[in-house]
């Protein structure tokens, strides 16, 4: 089914489109005179009601449902926020937008924010890309000395202030309430939920969170029109949708694909990734960013009922978390026979580990807990019961905790277990090899 | 004036009827101990505590009666408002009382169980909440995370090996002291409470920080290890404080006073916050008016064989769960036996063979 749409990345390898000149050249800002001229709020919110685009932070919320969520009480400003964090493990493709067409973004906040009524913007960045803030502040600079931001946008009476906030760089800010509070200039702990930030958000104002991609694609669905962006995609995931691959793939990078494009051909065709590198074969994906339960070969290619598995939402959720997966924020990462189960388990249960806030119990005793028995079994000092053990904290985490990180800390170590359980087990019962240099376990032939 | 609209909310099959807005825990307190969830981080005085233990989890198993549907997963009771017609389970969920049992198993992983040793022993809402659901134990067999002493001040103790992250003293220091010193540091695990560079706590009201919080790791410096809270006698008493409300808890050893605290309700949480002076300075009977003895509270074990009709009622869930649950016990290990038996066999001996080797070296 491969097919070239490509709406967000079409124009990403012209010559100098990181420039405003380049940019408007190309068609650029197109949106924003549509939008200010001739739309009026509500009619750019049904557009993109009509396109169907899910959110593409990672939970895949309708975006223009939650637009119609805002309240609109009078007197109180509204704000539109820009989720650039992006720190989820293996998960880079807000990078690239921003770093290689900020006007894109640009011109989606501006189209966004006046269909919400926001007349102070934020697109907060993690700290750690400075080299990217400051392609976005000389871009926004840019597009302000060409009236399409700052007071009376092209004599329309709209004003709109864009701000980029650096973040303080840890994983946690990038979910939205802790985003939110650090924009406020606190610690980036989460909020309890409700009230939700489209009632009571930044600087308790009612307050959209969007991801850079999600914001990104509403000016190409007010340029083409809410139905033209639904007829692409399949079922209800309409659209395209940027994947950044990594891992054991000939061709890893970000890609544009259409939703509903199939897994296998994804991984194996030329235009995409190209296959897994030579002489190797496919052990296991994580398909969605590292929190998203990993999925052996067999079933990432196919769903249990034997249908081919698809790059969208529903399919790649298909049989729950027994068999299925989430699409999440698309960080596919590709894992050879090389690949030790146990040892990226354990890697990533550190990051968890890591980047908890701290703020609730199950969160922060819990990953800690988990780091370190996953850390014993990796090296060569775990129990059998240690596996079960290791199930029973994650459940106690699951949906037990302030905010989904300690969900992402749970899925991957129960998905881990549930579908390579005898690498745990051979792990314990074989510590001297199992912690040999490069030793790694699969269908019971032992690699080292 | 229009009348506060009531909702009717059900909690452990028992109805009561609350203003709109009231949460599932107040809706609970409302009708008593015996369905009321625990709370290790919710505190009613202090505005925006509650949401972060998860000691107070509940199922509800019908939202609304608009809307029937249950709650897909289990909620902090403190923070989540009720709605007309809600179902709540609590101690009657099963599901409810597993998840409590894992928030105490992750809480004691970096909470020491050193009560003989702790001041708080007695008067520790995490002794009470393990003691309730039954485990004593965790199954973490890692090193703990352990801290030097950290010197706050003359008159606070800070022992953050005991610290379960509550972050109620941080809302007090907030909320009720004039210049913050104190709150929490880095993330996750490693995650401290501490003040600004080993900075004195020295506020007017500072000394609050102790009374809320829920374990021992703030604890009264003029009183540590002066007494036991089983062997003192709280009278209720006032004075004339140009501060405070200046009522309080004077604690009894003989005829001395040995602390002065808050006065809590029965729910352990303070009524009026007290000032420092009142606190530390006046430990003299006749500083006082003396207003009588103290009602104990439900948590107090000074309440412990004593004032029966103040103790909690088990549930009848938890007696039938027991009845289902739990067999007869068939143990026939060693130390069931009789005394002259258990001298024949291999393990008492062997015992006995390890204690002279150690008392010989
Ligand atoms: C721990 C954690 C980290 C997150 N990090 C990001 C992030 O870096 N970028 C992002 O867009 N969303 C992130 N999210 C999701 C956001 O909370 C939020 O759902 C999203 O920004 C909404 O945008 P969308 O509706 O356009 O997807 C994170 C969520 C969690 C729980
Ligand atoms: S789940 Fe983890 S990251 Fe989220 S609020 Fe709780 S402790 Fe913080
Ligand atoms: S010191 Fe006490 S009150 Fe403060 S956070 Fe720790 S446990 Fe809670
Ligand atoms: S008491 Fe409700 S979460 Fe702590």
């Amino acid at each position: 089914m491969a097919s070239d749409i490509k709406i967000l990345t079409d124009k990403i390898n012209i010559p100098g489109i990181e420039t405003f000149e380049v940019y408007r050249k190309n068609g650029g800002y197109a949106a924003v005179e549509k939008a200010i001229k001739k739309m009026s709020p509500d009619e750019i919110v049904e557009e993109v009601k009509k396109s169907g685009i899910r959110g593409r932070g990672g939970a895949g919320f309708p975006m223009g449902m939650k637009w119609s969520f805002l309240a609109k009480p009078e007197g109180i400003p509204r704000y539109l926020v820009c989720n650039g964090d992006e720190s989820e493990p293996g998960t880079f493709k807000d990078h690239y937008l921003m770093k290689n067409i900020p006007h894109l973004l640009i011109e989606g906040m501006i189209v966004s924010s006046f269909a919400l009524g926001a007349n102070k913007s934020f697109i907060y960045v993690r700290g750690e890309l400075m080299y990217v803030i400051r392609i976005l502040e000389k871009a926004i600079e840019e597009a302000k000395n060409a009236g399409f931001l700052g007071k009376n946008i092209l004599g329309s009476g709209y004003d709109l202030e864009l701000v980029v906030q650096p973040g303080g760089g840890a994983y946690i800010c990038g979910e939205e309430t802790a985003l939110l509070e650090s924009l406020e200039g606190k610690r980036g702990n989460p909020r309890n939920k409700p009230p939700f930030p489209a009632i009571k958000g930044l600087y308790q104002s009612p307050t959209v969170v969007n991801n850079v991609e999600s914001i990104a694609t509403t000016s190409w669905i007010i340029n083409h029109g809410g139905d033209e962006y639904a007829k692409l995609g399949i079922g209800r995931s309409t659209g395209t949708k940027l994947i950044s691959a990594s891992g054991h793939v000939k061709k890893p990078g970000v890609y544009e694909i259409e939703l509903g494009l199939p897994v296998e051909e994804f991984i194996y065709s030329d235009q995409y990734l190209g296959g897994i590198r030579e002489g190797h074969q496919l052990k296991a994906v994580v398909a969605g960013g590292s929190s998203v339960p990993i999925l052996p070969a067999n079933l990432i290619m196919k769903t249990a009922n034997g249908e081919p598995r698809l790059m969208s939402y529903e399919s790649l959720s298909d049989g729950g978390f027994a068999t299925g997966t989430m699409l999440g924020s698309g960080g596919f990462i590709a894992m050879d026979e090389t690949t030790c189960i146990v040892r990226n388990t354990w890697n990533f249960s550190r990051f968890y580990h890591h980047e908890s806030c701290g703020q609730c119990s199950p969160c922060r005793e819990g990953t800690g807990w988990m780091e370190k028995v996953l850390h014993k079994i990796e090296h060569g000092h775990g129990k059998m019961s240690d596996i079960d053990l290791l199930v029973d904290v994650a459940k106690r985490i699951e949906g037990n905790t302030i905010c989904p990180l300690g969900d992402a800390a749970a899925w991957p170590v129960g998905s881990a277990i549930r579908h390579f359980r005898d690498e745990f087990e051979w792990h314990i019962t074989h510590p001297h090899e199992a912690t040999q240099k490069g030793a790694v376990f699969m269908n019971k032939s032992i690699l080292v | 004036m229009e009348a506060t609209q009531l909702i009717k909310v059900t909690v452990d099959g028992k109805t009561v009827e609350v203003p709109v807005g009231t949460t599932i825990m107040e809706a609970a307190r409302m009708i008593g101990p015996e369905v009321a969830p625990p709370a290790m981080c919710y505190y009613k005085p202090l505005k925006g505590s509650g949401g972060k233990c998860r000691a107070c989890l509940v199922k509800v198993a019908q939202g609304s009666e608009k809307d029937p549907r249950p709650m897909p997963k289990l909620v902090a009771s403190c923070i989540t408002q009720a709605q007309d017609g809600m179902v709540v389970e609590n101690f009657s969920n099963p599901d409810v009382v597993n998840a409590r049992k894992g928030i105490v198993e992750f809480l004691l992983i970096n909470h020491p169980l050193d009560c003989p040793v702790c001041d708080q022993a007695g008067e520790c809402h995490l002794q009470d909440f393990a003691f309730e659901h039954g485990l004593g134990t965790t199954r973490y067999d890692d090193e703990r995370r352990t801290f030097e002493p950290e010197d706050i001040g003359d008159k606070i103790q800070l022992n953050k090996n005991r610290c379960i992250l509550c972050y109620r003293c941080v809302y007090t220091a907030e909320q009720i002291t004039d210049s913050r010193v104190h709150g929490v540091m880095y993330r996750g695990d490693h995650a401290e409470i501490s003040t600004y560079i080993s900075k004195a706590i020295e506020n007017d009201f500072s000394g609050n920080v102790i009374d809320v919080c829920p374990v021992g790791a703030l604890t009264d410096k003029t009183y540590r290890f002066k007494s036991r809270v089983w062997f003192s006698k709280p009278a209720d008493a006032h004075c004339n404080c140009d501060k405070c409300s200046g009522k309080v808890n004077l604690w009894y050893k003989g005829d001395e006073v040995i602390r002065v605290t808050a006065r809590k309700n029965q729910w352990g949480e303070v009524e009026d916050f007290i000032c420092n002076d009142c606190r530390y300075e006046k430990k003299k009977t006749s500083d006082w008016v003396i207003e009588g003895p103290t009602k104990i509270p439900r948590h107090s074990v000074i309440s412990a064989n004593k004032y029966a009709a103040n103790t909690i009622k088990k549930p009848e869930f938890a007696m039938d769960f027991a009845a289902h649950n739990f067999k007869e016990i068939d143990d026939n290990r060693d130390y069931n036996k009789s005394l002259e038996e258990i001298k024949k066999s291999g393990d008492y001996k062997n015992l006995m063979n390890k204690n002279k080797a150690l008392l010989s070296k």
